[in-house]
């Protein structure tokens, strides 16, 4: 059911170029390990909504998810009012990291839920859902928050994720890489995993098999909405105030990681290995362009670019002619599909 | 097709006779955009009667004049089953280079040239999207997602991002020629601006498009099927080329009329509005898989949102909640569509 594609060989071919292209821009400044920190800490906030939007894109019927980053930012924001106003960050720093977490959590699996349930059930499009919750989640920030940013503070516990070391490793890309391991193995060994490909590669074949379509569903966009909490956790860890238009970019950022890393935006392949590393060299690159100077505008417009590219790179299977193994030649045939624009 | 009241209600006794409420809501979802709207206009004409005067209308009417140039694109693209969220971006690309060209090259250029280019390199720009998402055969959001981000990306790296607070010549004066004036309560002299008929004069050209030429049944048809219709021997790239184009020239127009509106032309503006566009459009009953739509609707889910935006603070809802508001809108009224549209959906 899995065919190899060359996406992690390019990935992994892209992630060396760019270190060395790195280290000869900036006379080995790029992999000090110091830059080499920075660059890990900020991945997870972004590799967690990436990985929430391949699963949107994998479970197929046009699914997408663009309320990522505003459950991230509400379920901050909900959080932080919520767990301020009974307990003090400084007087009890364990419990409020704790409380803080579970409030999190708990924004997250609703929000995802709500997504799951109207896109299952009431069967509005995933685009439409989605654009209409992510308006929906942040005006309830908004709303909590007044329109301004909420001071987190800095409790211990939750400090240490955002920025805290274990052996010179950032924690947050400890856990991200272990959310990710997790993902990866549910989709690839349990009954779960294998439904939600399926049901992606083709809807009606799953729905006549007798697959708990509803159900995959739900279960996909509610744990899409789990990983955009943890984003908002991370980001709430890190920047100690937390705000409704955080991250505005992350939007496309996170489409762009999932389609650079080979996700089907049609449904039914996705692996997220390739979302892992395709989120690293994202980073790196932008990383890369900061220390050559350049402005966030020329680095919008590289990345519009980029997404681009990475379209034409999927629709022509170029990285085909970097697989390790030789693909039988039938397998290349794309099936017939009706297109839409 | 034609809006005049006599023909809706003689419409709406046959579609009763016929098969009653559900069925005519079915076939003619805008009836219902119609309904919320009047219901909102009342509720709110009753909360604070300062809403129904000639002053508040003609707010409206100015503001919907961009959103509405926006939706009807939109419509188009939507029609034929795609989804472009770049057209602002093409807008604000488009109309802050030319104010840039116009100013340094040729001041004295008539607003109908100026209209003419933005026109052009609206419809270059949409070229592009079309081609990139009929070659590339992924879905058009993803694809124009990339290209607003690589349009407002190349505007505000290479071309400019600093207001340009006096417009050249024409496309100075163009926006205070009024077509009639009003004194409101206050005394304070509320007109309605020439450039409000761009509005209806691109509605009926879509219409007509869509309703009496071919390659308006190849839009309904690619967004109903496109397999069926690549089959019936339309050239469905043309097709794909035709809608984003239109779409683009649309937004091009909409660029100067925005900043003639506004008599100052910042290169950080428009972008972000896509959401509310989309969403009128959505309102007006068209769905977003395609094939369905009318022009009629697309204007009617305008004035909703328009209405709806302007009003929320008429009636007392305070600023912060505009959004929960607008959002929760939009799901409560696809919902609504969508179950509508399942239980009356004909046998096929």
């Amino acid at each position: 059911m899995r065919t190899k594609d060359g996406h992690l060989t390019v990935l992994v071919a892209l992630i060396i170029v760019l270190m060395t292209a790195g280290a000869i821009v900036s006379g080995g400044n790029y992999l000090s390990l110091f830059n080499l920190q920075s660059m890990a800490g900020q991945v997870p906030e972004i590799g967690l909504l990436a990985i929430g939007v391949m699963l949107a894109m994998s479970v197929g019927n046009g699914g997408i998810e663009l309320s990522g980053i505003a459950l991230a930012n509400l379920s901050g924001v909900a959080a932080a009012t919520l767990v301020s106003s009974h307990l003090s960050a400084s007087a009890d720093p364990g419990m409020f990291s704790l409380f803080f977490i579970l409030v999190a959590l708990a924004v997250g699996v609703l929000g995802g839920l709500l997504n799951g349930l109207l896109i299952a059930y009431l069967k509005i499009t995933a685009i439409l859902c989605t654009l209409g919750t992510q308006m929906f989640f942040i005006g309830l920030a908004v709303v909590l928050s007044d329109g301004r940013s909420v001071r987190v503070g800095a409790p211990g516990p939750l400090y240490e994720i955002g920025n805290g070391y274990l052996l010179e490793i950032p924690i947050s890309f400890l856990l991200f890489i272990a959310v990710a391991c997790a993902i990866g193995f549910v989709l690839r060994y349990t009954p779960f995993g294998l439904w939600l490909m399926l049901n992606g590669s083709n809807p009606k074949a799953s729905e006549y098999a007798g697959f708990p379509q509803n159900k995959v569903i739900i279960a996909t966009y509610t744990v899409s909405g789990v990983l955009s909490s943890l984003a908002g956790i991370i980001i709430a860890a890190r920047t100690i105030n937390v705000k409704w238009d955080y991250g505005t970019s992350y939007l496309l950022v996170a489409i762009l990681i999932a389609v650079m890393a080979g996700v089907r935006p049609e449904g039914g392949y996705g692996r997220v290995v390739c979302v892992v590393l395709s989120a690293i060299a994202l980073q790196m690159m932008s990383s890369m362009l900061n220390f050559m100077g350049l402005s966030n505008f020329v680095r919008d417009f590289a990345w519009g670019a980029l997404l681009l590219g990475f379209l034409a790179i999927g629709r022509f299977r170029l990285t085909d002619f970097f697989s390790p193994q030789a693909r039988p030649v039938t397998t290349s045939v794309q099936s017939p599909q009706a297109r839409k624009p | 097709m034609s809006s005049a009241g006599t023909s809706h209600s003689d419409k709406a006794i046959q579609a009763q006779r016929s098969g009653g409420l559900g069925e005519l809501i079915a076939k003619r979802p805008e009836f219902v955009t119609l309904f919320l709207l009047v219901a909102i206009c009342l509720g709110v004409t009753i909360a604070n009667p300062a809403f129904l005067q000639a002053s508040t209308l003609i707010d409206i009417g100015r503001a919907s004049v961009v959103t509405g140039l926006f939706a009807l694109g939109v419509f188009v693209v939507l029609a034929a089953g795609g989804i472009d969220v770049s057209f602002t971006a093409i807008a604000a690309l488009t109309m802050y280079s030319i104010t840039l060209l116009v100013q340094n090259f040729a001041p004295d250029l008539s607003i109908i040239a100026v209209f003419a280019i933005a026109v052009a390199g609206g419809v270059f720009l949409g070229v592009v999207n079309g081609y990139l998402v009929y070659s590339l055969r992924v879905p058009s959001l993803i694809v124009t997602i990339g290209t607003q981000y690589l349009f407002r990306g190349g505007l505000l790296a290479f071309i400019g991002t600093t207001w340009i607070m006096e417009l050249p010549g024409e496309m100075g004066t163009f926006g205070r020629i009024s077509l009639l004036e009003v004194e409101a309560v206050n005394g304070a002299l509320i007109s309605l601006p020439l450039y409000f008929l761009i509005l209806p004069a691109v509605a009926v050209l879509t219409w007509w498009i869509m309703r009496r030429t071919l390659m308006g049944r190849a839009i309904f048809s690619l967004g109903g099927n496109p397999e069926v219709t690549a089959r019936l021997g339309y050239n469905v790239k043309i097709v794909h080329l035709f809608v984003f184009g239109y779409a683009g020239a649309l937004a091009g127009l909409a660029g100067i009329v925005h900043i003639t509106a506004n008599r100052l032309a910042n290169p950080f503006d428009l972008v972000g509005t896509e959401i509310a566009v989309i969403a009128a459009v959505v309102l007006g009953g068209a769905r977003i898989t395609g094939g369905t739509g009318s022009v009629i609707g697309t204007m009617l889910g305008v004035l909703l949102v328009v209405v709806v935006d302007n009003v929320l603070v008429m009636v007392g809802i305070p600023s912060t909640w505009q959004r929960v508001f607008v959002g929760a809108f939009i799901l409560l009224a696809a919902a609504f569509f969508v179950t509508r549209q399942r239980k009356f959906k004909p046998a096929k």
